[in-house]
């Protein structure tokens, strides 16, 4: 299907994808919604959409080798625990980890920061020696940002109450940008945790890790770095990174619901208790108690979400096949032409970095005069998706003094026509709504 | 476009003149009361005169049809006694349950006036929240009032 764009005379740099030929691999792009509109896709920071492949390899596993893995001594659990750990491998590689037992596969990015965040209260009463190793208590410190999604916020205060440790944060700057003037003293000698996102899922920001972890490890504190939105967007290499703990959804990455990852350090892994217990993360049970197995099958209790992780493992395929400078690349052309085009329209104000630099394509802005949800209405009623509120982000829409946002944001598949509909639409709903 | 059957005329008129807006002198409970999914606020005073409602009075921040909504409700309710305000709220949410059906906003036109234009909010699930949450906060904030004015009934046992 051909678009429509508004503005064939503007000179536009060619995109680093073929957008079309990404298209024709999204079956969901070629649907149409609200009366027989051209669906327009800016909500992929909420969840991605999926590719066929990824479809197939679901399909494949539950039609030819569905049977629980890590268990069983016949040949489809054999092959299921082969497909499980396979997809295991693919994401090590992808994030440049070259140990697969560093990867733990959860439910997403909150089960993974959950998990370490249970783990770490789990430590002070661990009759293990070795599991008490990262306990915390009063007197300790977490240091988090302002800017994180609640995901990475409300664990670590449920973790400073169930502790009575203290829970610090690094503020923002009046353009998008943590504050980093006070690091030395907020992550002091008390810091036990930093955690920190790596890319804002509200204002686009691409975080300055190295100072932040250089700082934390000089004072002995762990790091865990959310990777909801960077995983998904940008070449990440753990050992590059040099952080202990990262975070990161399926779904954000053209892969299924219901599957995420936490990858760790393994000598840091390797000392932590469980989070949650039961089947498989055991090594002996007796009724008297029991002991419990290695990473990463220590965090992995009960049946895993096998057709989901071999998903996963085909969306890695998928992305390292399009190689993840590219897509970086692609959203940023894509980032600098959606800045320059909301630019133009009166009224329009970009909550985050106002340039491409160290920024993501997460694009949040308000209209004036007109509510985020107002404005979603009339673009949803165009076929443009995007998402509205305050994206789980309460304390930076608070720290900018707006109620709620309206982000678009980009992936694979989106192209220039996509951001001049979004333009579009939002004059349209200047109009509706008599704004300008 | 399928706008204009939820942005009815006479929302967009409640919305950029809203109706008792402000919060006054005298009440008897304020309730604050949040959409968590989309960040809307409304803090809600109510003043009874005896069992009726003499005055609505409130601040918000929110959507068009959050803003609209708390306006029209402001004209429903005021002298209505507190059980005649909360079975029109009731109809209210009868009518955000209706998914469309234009027969339930026929019935109940006479009695909810102004706000049966949200009878199009009913086929956006998103946003039947938006047009919820003021009378939520009427509810909540009314049984509060009642318990102050007949602390021995028992709804009491809340705040003022």
């Amino acid at each position: 299907m051909t678009r429509t764009v508004s503005r064939p005379t503007r000179a536009r740099a060619p995109l680093p994808l073929d957008v079309e030929a990404i298209r024709a691999d999204f079956p969901i792009l070629s649907r149409t919604v609200r009366d027989g509109k051209h669906l327009v896709y800016l909500d992929s920071g909420a969840t991605s959409q999926k590719p066929r492949a990824v479809l197939d390899a679901e399909r494949d596993f539950y039609e030819n080798h569905n049977a629980a893995v890590h268990r069983g001594a016949h040949q489809l659990a054999e092959e299921a625990t082969d497909l499980y750990e396979a997809a295991r491998a693919k994401v090590a590689r992808f994030i440049g980890s070259d140990d697969d037992r560093e990867i733990v596969f959860t439910r997403n990015t909150t089960e993974a920061i959950n998990l370490v965040a249970y783990a770490l209260s789990n430590a002070a009463t661990a009759k293990e020696p070795e599991f008490r190793t990262y306990a915390l208590g009063q007197g300790d410190e977490i240091v988090v940002t302002e800017m994180e999604h609640h995901a990475n916020l409300v664990p670590w205060q449920q973790l400073c109450e169930r502790t009575g440790a203290t829970l610090r944060w690094l503020g923002l700057t009046d353009d998008g940008r943590l504050d980093l003037s006070d690091l030395g003293t907020v992550v002091n000698e008390r810091t036990k945790l930093v955690a920190v996102t790596h890319q804002s899922n509200i204002l686009g920001t691409i975080n300055p890790l190295e100072p932040i972890i250089a700082r934390a490890h000089s004072v002995g504190a762990l790091v865990l770095v959310d990777g909801a939105q960077s995983v998904p967007h940008q070449p990440v290499d753990v050992q590059a990174m040099g952080a202990d703990f990262l975070a990161f959804s399926g779904h954000k990455m053209l892969g299924p619901s219901g599957i995420g990852v936490l990858w760790g350090r393994y000598e840091i892994l390797d000392k932590l208790p469980p989070f949650l217990t039961g089947g498989s993360m055991i090594e002996v049970v007796r009724m008297e108690g029991s002991t419990f197995a290695a990473p990463p099958q220590r965090f992995e209790a009960g049946v895993p979400m096998t057709a989901q992780a071999i998903g996963l493992g085909a969306a890695v395929d998928y992305l390292t096949e399009l190689g993840m400078e590219n897509v970086e690349a692609h959203e940023k052309a894509l980032t600098a032409y959606a800045l320059e085009r909301l630019a133009e329209i009166p009224g329009v104000t970009v909550i985050g970095p106002p340039d491409t630099v160290a920024r993501g394509g997460a694009v949040s802005f308000t209209v004036e005069g007109i509510h985020p949800h107002d404005v979603g209405q009339v673009l949803d009623d165009l076929g443009i998706a995007v998402r509205v509120g305050h994206h789980c982000a309460w304390p930076v829409v608070r720290r900018y003094g707006v109620p709620a946002t309206t982000r678009a944001t980009f992936y694979v598949h989106s192209g220039y026509d996509d951001i001049d509909a979004l333009a579009d639409g939002i004059r349209a709903a200047q109009k509706f709504f008599g704004a300008v | 476009m399928q706008l204009q059957s939820m942005y009815q005329e006479i929302i967009l008129d409640h919305y950029r003149n809203p109706h008792g807006r402000g919060l006054r002198e005298p009440f008897e409970a304020e309730v604050h009361h949040v959409n968590p999914t989309c960040g809307d606020e409304v803090t809600l005073r109510v003043h009874l005169d005896g069992d009726t409602i003499a005055d609505v009075s409130y601040e918000g921040m929110g959507c068009s049809i959050s803003q609209a909504s708390v306006s029209a409700m402001y004209d429903l309710v005021i002298g209505k006694s507190v059980p005649e305000a909360l079975e029109t709220g009731e109809h209210f949410m009868t009518l955000m349950q209706s998914k469309g059906d234009a027969s339930v906003a026929e019935k109940l036109e006479e009695e909810l006036e102004d706000a049966v234009a949200f009878a199009g909010v009913s086929k956006y699930p998103a946003r039947i929240k938006c047009a919820l949450m003021s009378w939520m906060a009427l509810k909540d904030a009314s049984a509060r009032a009642l318990s102050v004015a007949h602390p021995a009934a028992p709804t009491g046992g809340q705040q003022a």
